[in-house]
C-alpha cells in the first residue's frame, strides 16, 4: 500500500487485515516494484493529494508499475489525466477528467452513502457481484464512463464506478467500509495477477 | 439510486453504550464492539459513535476505542464528541473513524469546520446540531451532554445550518431535542424547515419510535439517512424489519 498520507490508510489496511493478508505501507521505490499487488488509497482533495506523490516521487512510480494497481476513491481519482477540483493535472494513466457533481441535476453534493453499482461488465474485478450489488460512495467529483469503465453508479447520470485497464483498476466507492460487496473486490483483486 | 440510510447512534460513556430519555439519566445499552458488530450484521448503513461526556469535561474521544472499532467493523462510521481542533480529528480519523461530527466546539470558534474542511476534505465534516424551538423560533443549544450546563446559543438554527455548510460541512445531523428519547415520531416540521436551507446530506435525528416515523422523515422532511438509538438497543424494531418495511413502501433502502 502506497503511503500516499490522507486519512483511510488504517481502514483499507484493516479490510485486507479481515481478509488475511497484511498490506505493508511504503513509499520506497524499490519495496513497491517488488510487491504483488499495489494499492493506492486516498481521501481528500486531488491537488494536495498529488501534491503528496509528487513530494515522494511516487508520481513517476506508478506509471511504470507492472503489477495489478488499485486505487482506492481519491487514488482511483488521481489516475485520470485530470480533476476539475483545483484544476489538477494527476497521473494520465486513464483517459479522462473528473468533474465535480452539479447540485442542479444531482440534489446534494456531495454524493454520500450507499448506492447500487450498475452495468456490470464482465471482469475479474468484479466476479461474484449480484446485479443488487450496494457500495458506500463519498465523493464530489466523478469520473467519466470510458472503455476503462466496468461498472457504473448513477447519480444525476451515469459515472465511472469502478474502473479497468490493463493492470490499473480503480474503485470510485470504499470497499474498506462497503461491507461483503467490498470485501468481494479487494479479494477479486488480490486474485488478480 | 442513493438509498436512504439507517444509522444506529451509539452513545459512548466509559467504554460502554449509553442511553438517556431527553439527555438525561443514562442506563448502560452494552459493549461498544459487541453492539457496534452487531448493527453491521443487522444491516445498518452506517454507525455513529458519540462520546457523550468528552465535550463537556474539555476532551476528545478516545482513539483507541475508534481503532478497535475500524479493525472489526466494514461500514462506515462517525466518532462525535470533543474534537475542538484540527490535531483532534486528526487523530480520530487516523485511527479509523470515516468521518468526525462536531457540535459545542464548532458554536464557540466556527472557524473550526473551515479548518477541518481544509486539512481532510468536506466529506469527513459533519456538523450536529441539538435544537428546539425556543419561544416560536428553531434555536441551536450548546453542552447538551450535561444538562447542568446546557445553554441556547445565540443562533437560529437554519442561519447556523447555512453558515456551517459555507464553512464546509459536508453532512448535518440535526437532533430535533424535543422529540428526542420520547419515540413518538421525528419532528418533521423542523427538519423540513432546515431540508429547505441545507445543501449537503441531511440526517434527522430524535424521536424514533416505529418503522412508520422512518417511513414519514424519509418522504415528508427528504432525509438522506435517519438516526436512531434507544428503538435499536432495546430491540423493540429490528434494522432488517425496518428495512424490509421501507422498501415495501417504495422508499430506496439498502437491502
Amino acid at each position: 500500500m502506497l503511503d500516499s498520507g490522507g486519512t483511510n490508510l488504517g481502514s483499507v489496511q484493516y479490510a485486507f487485515e479481515r481478509l488475511g493478508v497484511r498490506a505493508e505501507l511504503s513509499r520506497d521505490p524499490e519495496r513497491i516494484r517488488r510487491a504483488s499487488h499495489v494499492v493506492l488509497p486516498g481521501v481528500g482533495a486531488a491537488a494536495p493529494g498529488m501534491q503528496r506523490l509528487r513530494a515522494s516521487g511516487l508520481d513517476r512510480l506508478i506509471p511504470t508499475l507492472t503489477q495489478p494497481v488499485l486505487g482506492v476513491c481519491l487514488g482511483m481519482q488521481l489516475l485520470f489525466e485530470a480533476s476539475e477540483e483545483g484544476d489538477t493535472a494527476c497521473l494520465g494513466i486513464l483517459k479522462g477528467r473528473l468533474t465535480r457533481f452539479d447540485e442542479a441535476r444531482c440534489g446534494r453534493v456531495p454524493h454520500m452513502g450507499w448506492n447500487r453499482i450498475d452495468g456490470i461488465r464482465d471482469s475479474p474485478l468484479l466476479a461474484g457481484l449480484d446485479r443488487d450489488a450496494y457500495a458506500y460512495f463519498v465523493h464530489s467529483y466523478a469520473a467519466p464512463v470510458t472503455s476503462a469503465t466496468v461498472a457504473t453508479c448513477d447519480y444525476g447520470g451515469a459515472f465511472a464506478a469502478v474502473v479497468s485497464e490493463r493492470n490499473f483498476h480503480g474503485a470510485q466507492f470504499h470497499p474498506e467500509r462497503s461491507a461483503a460487496v467490498g470485501a468481494r473486490l479487494l479479494s477479486n483483486f488480490l486474485e488478480l495477477s | 439510486m442513493l438509498t436512504r440510510r439507517i444509522i444506529p447512534c451509539l452513545d459512548v460513556r466509559d467504554g460502554q453504550v449509553v442511553k438517556g430519555v431527553r439527555f438525561r439519566d443514562h442506563v448502560v445499552m452494552g459493549g461498544i464492539e459487541e453492539l457496534a458488530l452487531r448493527y453491521r450484521d443487522e444491516g445498518a448503513d452506517e454507525l455513529v459513535f458519540y462520546d457523550i461526556t468528552a465535550s463537556p469535561e474539555g476532551r476528545s474521544a478516545d482513539p483507541d476505542w475508534v481503532r478497535h472499532v475500524a479493525r472489526h467493523l466494514d461500514i462506515p462510521f462517525c466518532v462525535a464528541g470533543g474534537i475542538r481542533s484540527v490535531a483532534d480529528a486528526e487523530r480520530i480519523l487516523h485511527a479509523g473513524a470515516d468521518k468526525v461530527s462536531v457540535n459545542s466546539p464548532a458554536l464557540e470558534r466556527p472557524q473550526l469546520i473551515t479548518e477541518l474542511a481544509e486539512a481532510f476534505g468536506v466529506q469527513c465534516v459533519v456538523v450536529g446540531i441539538d435544537s428546539q424551538l425556543v419561544d416560536g423560533a428553531l434555536r441551536v443549544h450548546q453542552y447538551t451532554g450535561d444538562p447542568s450546563r446546557t445553554v441556547v446559543a445565540p443562533r437560529d438554527t437554519p442561519a447556523w445550518v447555512r453558515e456551517a455548510v459555507e464553512r464546509g460541512a459536508g453532512e448535518i445531523v440535526l437532533n430535533c431535542m424535543s422529540s428526542d428519547g420520547a419515540r413518538n415520531g421525528y419532528d418533521i416540521a423542523q427538519l423540513r424547515v432546515v431540508r429547505a436551507v441545507c445543501t449537503v446530506p441531511l440526517i434527522a435525528s430524535g424521536g424514533a419510535g416505529n418503522a412508520q416515523h422512518f417511513a414519514d422523515v424519509f418522504r415528508e422532511a427528504d432525509v438522506d439517512g435517519a438516526l436512531a438509538a434507544s428503538v435499536f438497543h432495546s430491540g423493540t424494531l429490528p434494522i432488517p424489519e425496518l428495512k424490509t418495511f421501507l422498501r415495501n413502501q417504495g422508499i430506496a433502502i439498502r437491502p
